[in-house]
């Protein structure tokens, strides 16, 4: 690919389901079914430009026999008994001579196997039945007939595998399929796979075969796919032969990579033949799910069962479960060491013909809901209500959990619950005492005296050689040796990238670290903390196929990071199973540059002959620099080991340890671990601690600052795994989730083969010169320095003699002067001092504007037509002050531009104009994980609703706005209570994937039509993928951050490690949507460091329409890069509530005004130069840049072709395809409602309802807030009662006096955002199970619900109330995470929690009928104690509540309870905050009238 | 980071000065101390500011928030690290500096930065107390053998002589006066800086191998030229020392004088403890001149025992606050009060002298014309009596005609001494800075401009980049 595209950057989510009938009865029913539940899941499918065409679709059946069985013969050759034969679905090339080569490499493969081909079958389509895009590239369909000889009958799908491979490999090898379409969909006795680039409704229509009457089948498995990309592929359809899966392998990278490395030690006696001649095992360049389901199938046939090889892929999370059993645990652990789990969002559905089942990740991201029926029947789906089924047929229903597993045996007839599956599977063998006895604890480790402490002069000689600054050691190190936390900063970040940085940074900060968004969800490493591990083994690992006591032969280390004591306890094993060795990572400085590379020789070699030798340990040790010896940079050594003992298939007999002085932050740790490495003993950072417990900085004793130092490091690796929605340390390790900038390919060669590298730089002699500079630093020339001060460093805080920044005293003096004085003189000198740089500082000074044919100024479009095109940044009222955010609202309205109000609500009082025409409103109204006051009268005075995925100084971060900063009213905008800390979750919690986006979209344009809604992503490799995910999912703009910009408070680490520079994630985003032919969708804007006309201008070069200008503006009003946001006391008002400090506030909408008209002005003369008379005809207009002739030094180095690439194609924004909400549910409810919604006379509505029809409620609840306000209508006007499955969405920000009434059931999302409305679910009257025992309710209910009622007579899923800040809700069971994050409102659960309940509950309360005492061990204590209810005030509450639930759902389980109060309330367990009561008491004794003594009258 | 509401909770508390009445009675120093408790939270008022605009205000570019927050933190000697590790006197500028830092700090947007160059005193006295400040020779395996004249002992050929001598260079510092110092020995009155502030500081350069050779005037004996042959490097810091004159009729009376020879006659008899020649006891005096040589004739005048003390301004007073075009963090162009000026005497603006009137030769009364604002004669005539007058009018630059005729030296459009880019004269191996090549400035130029001239003195010798520190880059408000 010339571009910035990757195709291996593509994701997928999707609806799956299955239909079974549990004692396996074969019909037409069960496919009819499947075929309805995937037409009801078609809008968690997408499709891109052409709307006839899917991202794909499928389905598993059971091989009919009969109909088989009949076109065999009636093509002239006959089938054998049922499972004597195979049949495969193969797509064929279309051309005819590569599609004869593919065949007859398969049939030559089936007799090299011993079997025989009984024939071929032309499988009947329809052509017209798919768009022309699918039609365009579509495959031949073939389906070949073999008949099985010879083998026992528990070896057929093995040797049919064995074909498919051998076919599969030869094509590839022998390039016979140009076009990539030889496919085989399925091979197997058992069950045939028909999908394809198709919508769901299509598929039958597509293959008449699925019509056929003989084509019956037990099990029925169906995909719908929403795809990233739309580049037309018709082989990643799901199902795959073995799974259908909903969700990302955020560990892909790695995971394929750990199965490359054990390619060598995979044996298994069961293949003929070995296994070698079937490598690759996974088949390169396909989706993820695709893989997942090539080491399924071979772990599979190798003779697990499939859920025993689901349980090592997807293991759930057992490390902190105190509730499971040791033999279940054990088997984990022991799994651990044979395969890495498989990490990331998913939902699967398997079947192998006999058993089907799902299971879902230990995080429970994706939905699942299952139904029994009377009639024997099991239907799974993605969604409930996706099959109409008469209430009393249904016998039972649930919803899968985090980690659970729900099977169908059909031969044995009957549902297999999750306990027992695993108790099998962990019962087959004694793994525990297979692991005492093999597997070692660090206290069973012989005592070994650690290295000495270096001190005095030798360790800062050694520090200053190793590259530390005094930042690194002040600013970094000594924070988190004091507290065990990471420090925190603010405003961005505005220094060069490595690769443009004089200072010769170290090799880890050229790599940026991924991270989630839109297509999975990071986690919260401190809330969900419980799914989450750093455990970690170190050792051979074993073959994957053995299950054999020696192949656990590992040490356990509790975390990664370790201590002086520790490396040396393991340094000193020598006896028995484990060998030691170190490897020095020394070279001869004498060597010059171009000893780094014999030297990296000389150390793989030595590798492998330690390996030779028997070692399994190998400790990679840069101790022992001094004038001669300088460190080759540790990643790079480590890199290269790694990539060499997997080339020669010996990475797996020894594990590999790091001890090095180059790691000293937390990034510098995880690019280790990214990297392969088991362990790391950052032994130079640890004696800078010890030197400052010394020193008196950082408080004693030494031990214990070590290991604040290293919990701090624990903790930031956490952060950085969670940040890619990865939970485990084990498949962190070696996934390489890092893009790097500025390094030459030679170098990603060497060590780090599949990372990312789009600018080339750096090759390996450049780099040995830099790591000659840091060494001299400290033993060489540069030693001389007249003091022992280490250098400065200045790369978070601006310094002299430090690293270089945009914003620099010269820099901002001038701009508030120019904008103070309105000086155009000035503004030219502040444009000068940031494009013209006396040496490239961004990646944009790399570039030149090639001049055109120039025109006159007045033939330009106006200031105020480029104006339009401004926005500011997103900046909360909360994060900065109120004077700040109005100041930025009322210019950005006088322009005609656009303020965005962050995420943090906006007060109701700014929505309408003033009479002297002042405007405060901010036009973009954020919504935010948060949702912090995102009520629908917020909404709908919005022009733009912003959905922020990521911001660029913390990407796949949450926030904290810690309690002093909310004062009364940012709570009351908030929505929640003064003083209490409001915690914002690293994702949406409505977002985990690419369709839940879609969904959310979808909700906003239902709430408020004429708004365009954006969303908002961060520069990445890849984020074009998720650009046209986004664009499918019908946003109207998507937002281009630069990983540079961001004004919140963001850990150090995160401001200059996670993400990418604007121009490589806007040029990616502009180049994708124009390949995939979705440019003309979408505006694109960009932000993050954007400071002149001239930036301007290039960003409409390289795609964007739009432009966020965040800091500058902010600097236009006087903020003066503090970088104290985050500790309320700027000295400036803006960042800051107290009073005091706001009053010292002097920004005027003025300056702000200046500035941007300043700034349009110079984009007018630069286009006038360029001979444009309007931005539009810049937008991708590449070829009018080029790389500048004049660089020097590193820049020189770097390769901007595939940045300037220009792909054909519609490059600029043309009408937008917003999601249609004209057949909406909510237009026959305002139909029938009368006046209703104006106030009049009181409606009761009666409908059905499917799931497909999404956001019922939310469409009329954006009416009633625009007619009228926040206030809405008098309780009781609308009454719509329903009765069916619901959409998702269901009531969403639904507004005061509507009251939603649902007989049936209900998806995710209910009451998302509720805003004072009423929600009432409860089964049919007629429904045969008790209702409290079964699932009524998706996932995240009431996510961000503000204020109103929700009321359900059953049980809901995961993250029951999830940011609640108002809302009062009944329910009758939760699954984990129950009320995470809640601010305010009241929680009645009747019923069980699951666990974590109360995580990050900052404020509210939750009353929970503990009936068996189980709930106490549910809790997150973090925030929250557990009282009894003793207080009348919770008393009269709770019955109050109950009351009204039992009335609304004629609960039985509410109705008992009520029976019964007074012995049933003492098992209600009150909930609360310790915040928040320590808050309201404070509140309440203010509030109290004090006793005074009057003074006396004198007479 | 100094406390982060440190500003907040404690309002700045400048230095203190002695009583008016106490300190024009002797010639102690003016400024006085405050109490730990005091330093330190002044020291924590600092915001540690992301972009600290102190340091690109301090042409020294002194690590003002990282001592700042030493001191705060009671990390005295650390603090002192920091600070001795960009200045090589702090000493000197904590008490002689106008604290351009002071102007560009963060906090001066309200009025009230943080007393930086105040601290830096204590600081810097506090580490002569603690016998912090100790010579830092270059060690023998550091020695170059190279030897460098350094012409000139001002703030800017010591701090270049220094910067060479711990680079391992031998530094032998030529001075024509008969103590070195420049015009610190003589033009600085001692209630500004007592002089053994100086001989301390010059006895760690001794003790640091760079040799003091007074009494030594270079381009009369030795020659410029063969001072050059003799030494590896040649550094010219000889400061700009031709006075501006006052070309008027009567110039040439009794009683005018220039505001050096005042002023050296004056610290002369100080240092001696003699009288001075030129006392103006009874007598009724006048200045010409607002600056600081001004404020330090006043000062002399007052201690001296005048009858009365006028001075006078070419320029209208400036506004008490910033105006328009002066914006932070730019040097503020506003009314100041020097602590002369606090102790007594009359301040004049806008009047332009037009003629000295004399009797017997001897000067009676000056004759001025007031000025309006845009500096055109208002008319109006004043006539002033008077005994002294001297003349602060500031400095024209260097003294050069040996230069040019020795070395051939190129000097730039002001007549100062040209340099390049590595501080490097016309002349091969000649170097100049501080005021010599930068015209009349400030004692932290002096030596800033010394450092800077050091390390590329140091980069010449050794035929590579030096790695002595550098200044950092400057990037002007």
């Amino acid at each position: 690919m010339p571009g910035l595209y990757l195709p291996s950057t593509e994701r997928d989510a999707c609806g799956v389901g299955f239909v079974a009938h549990v004692k396996g009865e074969k019909s037409r029913g069960i496919v009819e079914d499947a075929l309805a539940v995937l037409g009801r899941l078609a809008h968690r499918g997408a499709c891109g430009a052409d709307p006839d065409t899917g991202d794909g679709a499928g389905i598993t059946l059971q091989l009919a026999h009969r109909f088989f069985k009949a076109e065999a013969l009636r093509l002239g050759f006959d089938l054998p008994r049922r499972r004597r034969y195979g049949i495969g679905q193969v797509f064929l090339p279309a051309d005819a001579g590569a599609r004869a080569a593919c065949e007859r490499v398969l049939e030559e493969a089936v007799v090299e196997e011993g079997h025989r081909v009984l024939g071929w079958r032309d499988v009947p389509h329809r052509p017209e039945a798919v768009g022309v895009t699918a039609r365009n590239v579509m495959p031949v369909f073939r389906q070949l007939y073999v008949g099985l000889r010879r083998v026992p009958p528990s070896a057929y799908e093995r040797t049919l595998y064995v074909i498919r491979k051998l076919a599969e490999n030869r094509v590839r090898e022998g390039a016979l399929d140009p076009s990539g379409t030889f496919h085989v969909v399925s091979l197997s006795t058992e069950t045939i796979v028909y999908k394809g680039l198709l919508l769901p409704h299509q598929l039958a229509a597509f293959y008449p075969d699925l019509s056929a009457p003989t084509m019956v089948s037990a099990i029925a498995v169906v995909h719908s796919r929403f795809s990233t990309n739309t580049f037309p592929t018709w082989d990643l359809a799901q199902p795959f032969r073995y799974v259908a899966h909903n969700g990302e392998i955020n560990t892909l990278r790695g995971n394929v990579g750990w199965i490359d490395a054990r390619r060598s030690q995979l044996r298994s006696a069961k293949f003929r033949g070995g296994l070698e001649r079937l490598a690759p095992i996974i088949v390169p360049d396909k989706s993820d799910s695709a893989q997942f389901d090539n080491l399924l199938e071979l772990l599979t046939l190798g003779g697990r069962s499939l859920p025993h090889a689901i349980m090592m892929m997807i293991p759930e999370a057992w490390e902190g479960n105190l509730a499971m059993d040791e033999e279940r645990k054990s088997f984990y652990r022991y799994a651990a060491s044979l395969v890495e789990p498989w990490d990331g969002p998913a939902a699967i559905v398997f079947t192998d013909g006999s058993l089907v089942g799902a299971t879902l990740d230990r995080n429970g991201l994706r939905p699942a809901r299952w139904w029994q029926t009377s009639d024997d029947r099991v239907i799974l789906a993605s969604e409930s209500g996706v099959l109409d089924l008469p209430a009393d047929k249904i016998v039972a229903k649930g919803r899968l959990q985090p980690g659970r597993m729900f099977v169908v045996d059909t031969s044995e007839g009957r549902i297999v619950a999750d306990d027992e599956i695993k108790r099998d599977v962990a019962g087959r063998f004694p793994y525990g005492k297979w692991l005492d006895k093999n597997v070692f604890e660090m206290d069973e480790l012989d005592a070994a005296p650690p290295a000495p402490a270096i001190g005095g002069d030798e360790l800062h000689r050694q520090l200053r050689g190793f590259g530390y600054s005094d930042e690194d050691v002040g600013l970094l190190i000594a924070p988190m040796a004091d507290t065990g936390k990471e420090p925190t900063g603010s405003m961005g970040t505005d220094t060069p990238l490595a690769v443009l940085s004089r200072e010769a940074p170290t090799l880890p900060q050229y790599f940026h670290q991924l991270f989630a968004q839109v297509t999975n969800p990071p986690i919260d490493p401190i809330r969900e903390a419980l799914v989450m591990t750093l455990e970690t083994n170190i050792g051979p690992d074993g073959n994957t196929f053995d299950e054999t006591p020696e192949s656990c032969h590992q040490i356990r280390l509790p975390g990664p990071f370790l201590d002086n004591t520790q490396l040396a306890q393991i340094a000193a094993i020598g006896e028995g199973a484990f060998e030691t060795r170190r490897l020095s990572t020394l070279f001869a400085v004498a060597d010059g540059p171009s000893g780094l590379r014999t030297a990296l020789d000389r150390l793989c070699a030595a590798a492998s002959a330690a390996i030779e030798d028997g070692c399994n340990v190998l400790i990679l040790s840069d101790r022992g620099v001094d004038a001669k010896r300088a460190p080759l940079p540790a990643l790079l050594a480590l890199g290269a080991v790694q990539q060499h003992l997997v080339a020669t298939g010996t990475r797996m007999e020894a594990g590999l340890l790091v001890e090095t002085g180059d790691a000293r932050e937390v990034h510098d740790l995880a690019v280790l671990i990214g990297y392969g490495a088991a362990a790391v003993n950052p032994y130079l950072a640890l004696d800078a601690v010890a030197e400052l417990v010394e020193r008196g900085d950082v408080r004693g004793p030494t031990a214990d600052a070590i290991a604040r130092y290293l919990h701090a490091c624990d903790d930031g690796l956490l952060k950085i795994m969670s940040k890619m929605g990865i939970s485990t340390v084990q498949s962190y390790r070696g996934a390489q989730i890092f893009e790097a900038l500025g390094l030459a390919d030679e170098v990603i060669a060497r060590g780090f083969a599949g990372t990312p590298s789009r600018l080339g730089g750096l090759d390996l002699a450049a780099l040995a010169v830099e790591a000659l500079d840091r060494h001299d630093r400290g033993f060489g020339r540069q030693a001389i320095a007249i003091t022992d001060e280490l250098p400065v460093g200045g790369r978070y805080q601006w310094r002299r003699r430090g690293e270089r920044h945009a914003w620099n005293p010269a820099s901002i003096a001038a701009l508030q002067d120019a904008v103070e004085r309105d000086d155009r003189v000035r503004f030219g000198e502040y444009q000068r001092l940031c494009d013209e740089p006396d040496d490239a500082l961004v990646l944009r000074d790399l570039l030149q504007v090639v001049p055109g044919t120039a025109i006159g100024l007045d033939e330009v479009e106006p200031v105020s037509a480029i104006v339009k095109r401004f926005v500011t940044g997103a900046m909360s009222f909360g994060s900065i002050s109120a004077e700040a955010h109005e100041t930025l609202a009322i210019a950005m309205n006088r322009l005609g531009a656009r303020s965005n109000s962050g995420e943090g609500g906006e007060e109701p009082h700014r929505f309408e104009p003033e009479a002297d025409g002042t405007w405060r409103r901010s036009a973009v109204k954020q919504i935010a994980s948060g949702r912090f006051g995102v009520t629908t009268h917020y909404l709908v005075n919005a022009d733009d609703l912003q959905i922020k995925i990521a911001q660029g100084a913390k990407p796949g971060e949450g926030g904290q706005l810690p309690g002093p900063k909310v004062d009364e009213r940012i709570a009351k905008v908030r929505c929640s209570t003064p003083g209490v800390s409001l915690i914002s979750p690293p994702p949406h919690h409505d977002i985990y994937s690419i369709e839940d986006l879609a969904q959310l979209i979808y909700d906003l344009t239902a709430v408020h039509p004429r708004a365009r809604v954006s969303v908002k992503l961060v520069s990445e490799v890849g984020v074009g993928t998720i650009a046209a995910g986004v664009a499918k999912a019908r946003a109207g703009a998507i937002v281009i951050a630069g990983y540079e910009g961001g004004t919140g408070a963001s850990p150090l680490s995160s401001l200059r490690h996670a993400g990418i520079p604007w121009e490589l994630g806007l040029a990616e985003a502009h180049q994708v949507l124009v390949l995939h032919q979705l440019r003309g969708r979408v505006r694109l804007q960009v932000d993050g460091g954007l400071r002149t006309a001239r930036d301007v201008i290039v960003a409409t070069l390289l795609g964007a329409e739009e432009y966020g200008l965040a800091t500058a503006s902010l600097i236009a009003t006087g903020c003066v890069m503090l970088r104290k946001c985050h500790l309320n006391t700027c000295s400036v008002g803006i960042a800051t509530q107290d009073p005091v400090l706001r009053a010292r506030y002097r920004g005027k909408p003025e300056q702000v005004v200046a500035f941007f008209t300043m700034i349009a002005e110079e984009v007018r003369v630069l286009m006038a130069a360029l001979g444009a008379r309007s931005l539009d005809e810049l937008v991708g207009r590449t070829e009018l840049l080029a790389p500048r002739a004049d660089r020097t030094g590193k820049a020189a180095s770097i390769d901007l072709t595939r940045l300037l690439h220009k792909p054909a194609g519609v490059a600029r924004f043309v009408a937008a395809e917003p999601w249609s909400v004209a057949d909406h549910l909510d237009h026959a409810i305002m139909a029938a409602a009368g006046d209703a919604l104006d106030g009049g006379k009181a409606a009761l509505v009666t409908l059905p309802i499917d799931n497909t029809r999404r956001a019922v409620g939310t469409l009329l609840s954006g009416e009633i807030a625009r007619r009228h306000g926040a206030r809405g209508l008098p309780d009781g006007t609308l009454r719509v009662k329903l009765t069916g499955s619901a959409g998702q969405s269901f009531g969403a920000f639904l507004a005061p006096g509507v009251e939603l009434s649902l007989e049936g059931d209900a998806n995710d999302y209910v009451g998302k955002g509720l805003s004072g409305g009423r929600i009432a679910v409860f089964p049919p009257r007629d429904a045969r199970f008790a209702a409290e025992d079964n699932a009524l309710l998706g996932n995240t209910v009431l996510y961000g619900a503000t204020s109103g009622e929700l009321f359900a007579a059953g049980q809901a899923g995961e993250r029951f109330a999830v940011r609640n800040s108002g809302a009062r809700a009944v329910v009758e069971g939760v699954g984990d995470h129950g009320c995470e994050y809640m601010t305010g409102g009241v929680v009645v659960v009747l019923g069980a929690t699951g666990r974590n309940f109360a995580a990050g509950m900052s404020g509210g309360t939750a009353y929970v009928f503990d009936k068996d005492q189980r709930f106490a061990a549910k809790v997150n204590r973090e925030l929250v104690e557990l009282e009894s209810l003793v207080d009348e005030s919770d008393l009269w509450l709770v019955l109050g509540l109950v009351e009204d639930h039992v009335r609304l759902t004629g609960s039985a389980v509410g109705r008992r309870i009520l029976d019964n109060w007074e012995l049933m309330v003492a098992r209600f367990v009150k909930v609360m905050p310790v915040e928040y009561r320590r808050v309201l008491q404070a509140r309440r004794a203010a509030a109290r009238p004090r006793a005074t003594i009057l003074p006396m009258a004198v007479s | 980071m100094g406390k982060p509401t440190g500003f907040v909770e404690w309002p700045r508390v400048a230095a203190p000065r002695r009583e008016r009445e106490a300190r024009v009675a002797d010639w102690r120093e003016v400024e006085g101390h405050h109490d730990a408790a005091t330093l330190a939270q002044q020291a924590g008022r600092c915001m540690d500011c992301g972009v600290p605009f102190c340091m690109q205000g301090c042409p020294l570019g002194n690590p003002i928030p990282d001592f700042n927050d030493r001191v705060w933190r009671d990390q005295w000697q650390t603090a002192w690290r920091r600070l001795d590790a960009t200045n090589n006197f702090p000493e000197l500028t904590g008490r002689l500096c106008p604290a351009p830092c002071e102007a560009a700090c963060v906090l001066a947007l309200d009025g009230a930065p943080v007393t930086i160059e105040h601290l830096e005193k204590e600081l810097a006295e506090r580490a002569w107390r603690e016998g912090w400040v100790e010579p830092q020779p270059a060690s023998a395996r550091l020695r170059t053998g190279k030897r460098v004249a350094i012409v000139g002992s001002g703030p800017a050929g010591l701090a270049c002589a220094q910067q060479l001598a711990r680079a391992g260079h031998l530094a032998i510092v030529y001075e024509a006066a008969d103590r070195a110092g420049g015009l610190l020995r003589y033009g600085i009155p001692d209630f500004k800086l007592e002089k053994t502030v100086i001989d301390r500081r010059l006895a760690q350069l001794v003790a640091e191998g760079v040799e003091l050779r007074c009494g030594v005037r270079v381009g009369t004996e030795p020659t410029w030229d063969r001072l050059r042959a003799e030494h590896d490097a040649v550094v010219i810091a000889i400061g700009a020392g031709r006075p501006r004159e006052l070309e008027v009729p009567g110039r040439d009376l009794d009683g005018v004088m220039l505001a050096m020879e005042f002023l050296e006659d004056g610290n002369r008899a100080v240092a001696t403890g003699g009288a001075a020649r030129h006392d103006v006891r009874g007598q009724r005096v006048i200045i010409l001149g607002g600056g600081d040589t001004g404020s330090d004739c006043l000062g002399t005048s007052l201690r001296q025992g005048a009858a009365s003390v006028a001075q006078l301004e070419l320029m209208p007073q400036p506004p008490t606050v910033r105006g328009a075009g002066n914006p932070w963090p730019t040097w503020p162009l506003v009314l100041r009060t020097s602590s002369s000026q606090e102790e007594g005497g009359e301040r004049g603006f806008a009047l332009r002298t037009t003629g000295l009137v004399g009797a017997d030769r001897r000067l009676t009364a000056l004759v001025a014309e007031r000025l309006d604002p845009a500096l055109q004669p208002t008319g109006e005539q004043v006539e002033l009596p008077c005994d002294r007058l001297i003349l602060a009018l500031g400095f024209v630059g260097p003294v050069t005609g040996d230069l040019v005729g020795q070395l051939g030296i190129t000097l730039d459009g002001r007549g100062n001494v040209a340099i390049d880019r590595t501080s490097a004269t016309s002349a091969p191996g000649v170097f100049a800075c501080g005021d010599a090549h930068k015209g009349a400035s400030l004692i932290v130029w002096a030596i800033a401009l010394g450092r800077e001239t050091a390390r590329h003195v140091d980069g010449f010798l050794r035929g590579g980049p030096s790695w002595l520190p550098a200044r950092g880059v400057d990037q002007p408000f």
